[in-house]
């Protein structure tokens, strides 16, 4: 059935003859113009193992290309070296070009929400920071967020400008990293080694200020884990000074160079409908020309104090994609000299002794905090029942928590809402109609972390 | 911080509300969950609402009005399945297929329930709170020999 129905729909006219097709098994059937037909009956038939998810009638008719009379259907991955990790793509092909992409997850999945309900709230930024590697610490602030939107804390007003130092500084390492790969994708391999250099200076003032380069656990419930090391304006004035003539670099060595733009320009469009109706968030949606930011639309933090602005493409293909991300890392200086600005001094933690352990240094000194400390790091806090979904923008797009409490220390059901496990269902229409080399562009510009995507 | 709203829905009204929002300008559906109270039954609701087993959560963002609004619809332990959004949102695709591969929540209508993050032949929903952990066997515990 499903092969009368392509056939007969890439022909123009369908005589009026065959609009009864008397061979079924249900007997003879009335064959009906391809929009009338169901909208599922249509996704069951094309779809199962392969879709385009958009949710609009298929129309084999909208590729302007000779079909050839046999399709291919190839696997993609999960060991392709462009697919960022265990990715894995089936496509249908005509010749060269793609049809129907389905990406096919699951092989990182590790459990990690079952994992987070056996954590505590102190132990849980350990366990989501692992999630979105690049953006680690979005995901220990959602958290975070989450957990003290439960407990209705406010946080002393540092803590509040270092976490948003940290994310913005973490956003530009995000970014970096991704115009690495993605140079390295698209066969510049001066980008790979240009973008780690400059995600280096970064990672080493993480390293510097959390004691890791990844997977911080740096910020967390009540706070963050350290002050800010001695000298730290130095080392963020030196980044911020730095890093925006790297990236007028960038623009030498990519923005205007016909090879790289061949492959970037009207490749992988998608438009703002398809965008919101697939649930993209982040760059993929900006791209297209929808000024979403949560920064700016839904403000968390203190992100209604600074100035920036929210950068957006036009057509939605991979070149907007691109220059939506190097100039979010211009955006994400301009916020980071502000913050150097305004930071108050104060305390790094709230100081509630329910929530806060005490200082190391008190354990030396004093019986009961060393209970406290024990008392806090064993059975950790409770939190008051209810649940709260927070979202915050990270690099890839919107990251949300959903968390459930029963009154326990630990979290009764921790959802952590990942944006590239979403942003990766825009793939079979960006690809839809494009060549198979337009594919790792595609791929690439998608910025998804398995890690987060299989969670 | 935004606020958002949230609405307890009958299982039967569901995917009507969620059409009523979507026309409303809530134009975009952010996330879908579902939740095992299994052993919470007695969380805190309003007094209309008869909690059951699980809870599938709906999250529509609003993107004209900035807004968000949470959708919470109980589904009970017999029966549990809930109508796809698959059609008014597309991008609920990937989502409930999480729900349903880690919860076990067979969504009506939907295009492709399968399993997305479990192998295909796992048998059991891992999220749910009956779901035990740490009793699978390990292959190579009983060899001959080891040890």
């Amino acid at each position: 059935m499903g092969k009368d129905m392509n056939d007969s729909a890439f022909e123009e006219q369908v005589p009026e003859s065959l609009a009864l097709v008397s061979e079924t098994s249900e007997g003879p059937q009335e064959l009906l113009e391809e929009e009338n037909t169901p909208r599922y009956e249509l996704a069951a038939e094309f779809g199962s193992t392969l879709r385009l998810p958009e949710g609009i009638d298929v129309n084999p008719g909208d590729i302007d290309i000779e079909f050839a009379d046999e399709k291919m259907i190839i696997n993609m991955g999960p060991q392709h070296p462009s697919t960022h990790g265990v990715l894995r793509l089936m496509m249908e092909l005509d010749g060269e070009v793609i049809l129907r992409t389905k990406p096919v997850v699951g092989y990182l999945h590790t459990g990690m929400e079952k994992t987070g309900e056996g954590l505590t709230y102190l132990q849980g930024p350990t366990n989501v920071t692992r999630m979105d590697y690049l953006a680690p610490l979005s995901n220990e602030l959602v958290f975070s967020l989450a957990t003290e939107k439960l407990l209705g804390l406010e946080m002393p007003e540092r803590v509040t400008w270092i976490r948003m130092l940290m994310v913005e500084l973490n956003r530009c390492a995000s970014h970096l990293m991704w115009m690495a790969t993605n140079g390295m994708d698209l066969g510049s391999s001066s980008m790979m080694i240009y973008g780690f250099r400059e995600r280096e200076m970064i990672l080493s003032f993480f390293e510097k200020v959390t004691g890791l380069r990844m997977n911080h656990n740096y910020i967390r419930p009540g706070g963050v884990a350290a002050d800010l090391p001695d000298g730290w304006e130095d080392d963020v004035l030196s980044i911020i000074e730095t890093i925006p003539g790297r990236l007028d670099e960038y623009d030498e060595l990519l923005t205007g160079q016909p090879i790289f733009r061949e492959r970037v320009d009207n490749v992988g469009i998608i438009t703002a409908e398809q965008a919101i109706a697939l649930s993209a968030t982040g760059p993929i949606l900006r791209s297209t020309g929808v000024a979403w930011d949560l920064r700016r639309d839904m403000p968390y933090l203190n992100y209604d104090q600074v100035e920036f602005d929210v950068i957006v493409g036009s057509i939605g293909d991979c070149f907007d994609r691109y220059s939506v991300r190097l100039n979010e890392i211009r955006e994400s200086l301009r916020i980071i000299a502000q913050i150097v600005d305004k930071m108050p001094s104060g305390d790094y933690k709230i100081q509630d002794k329910k929530i806060t352990p005490p200082p190391r240094i008190r354990i030396d000194e004093s019986m009961e905090a060393l209970i406290h400390h024990f008392k806090i790091y064993t059975e950790g806090f409770k939190v008051p029942e209810g649940e709260v979904y927070v979202a915050i923008e990270s690099p890839r797009g919107e990251i949300g928590c959903y968390m459930v409490s029963d009154g326990s220390a630990k979290p009764y059901r921790m959802h952590i809402r990942g944006p590239s496990f979403v942003n990766l269902q825009t793939l079979p229409t960006m690809l839809r109609g494009g060549i198979i080399a337009d594919a790792i562009a595609a791929i690439s510009s998608v910025d998804p972390v398995m890690g987060e995507v299989d969670r | 911080m935004s606020m958002s709203e949230v609405l307890h829905v009958e299982r039967s009204n569901y995917l009507a509300t969620v059409t009523d929002l979507k026309n409303q300008g809530y134009e975009m559906c952010v996330d879908v969950v579902g939740v095992d109270y299994l052993s919470n039954m007695d969380r805190p609701l309003p007094e209309d609402v008869v909690p059951e087993r699980f809870e599938v959560v709906a999250n529509l963002l609003s993107l004209s009005k900035r807004s968000r609004v949470r959708i919470r619809v109980q589904v009970p332990e017999d029966d549990p399945t809930i109508e796809t959004l698959f059609f008014l949102y597309p991008g609920t695709e990937a989502m409930e297929r999480e729900v349903y591969d880690l919860m076990g929540i067979t969504f009506i209508n939907h295009p492709d329930l399968t399993r997305i993050l479990m192998p295909e032949g796992w048998e059991g929903h891992p999220l749910r709170k009956d779901y035990s952990m740490g009793s699978v066997p390990v292959q190579f515990k009983s060899v001959n020999g080891a040890g």
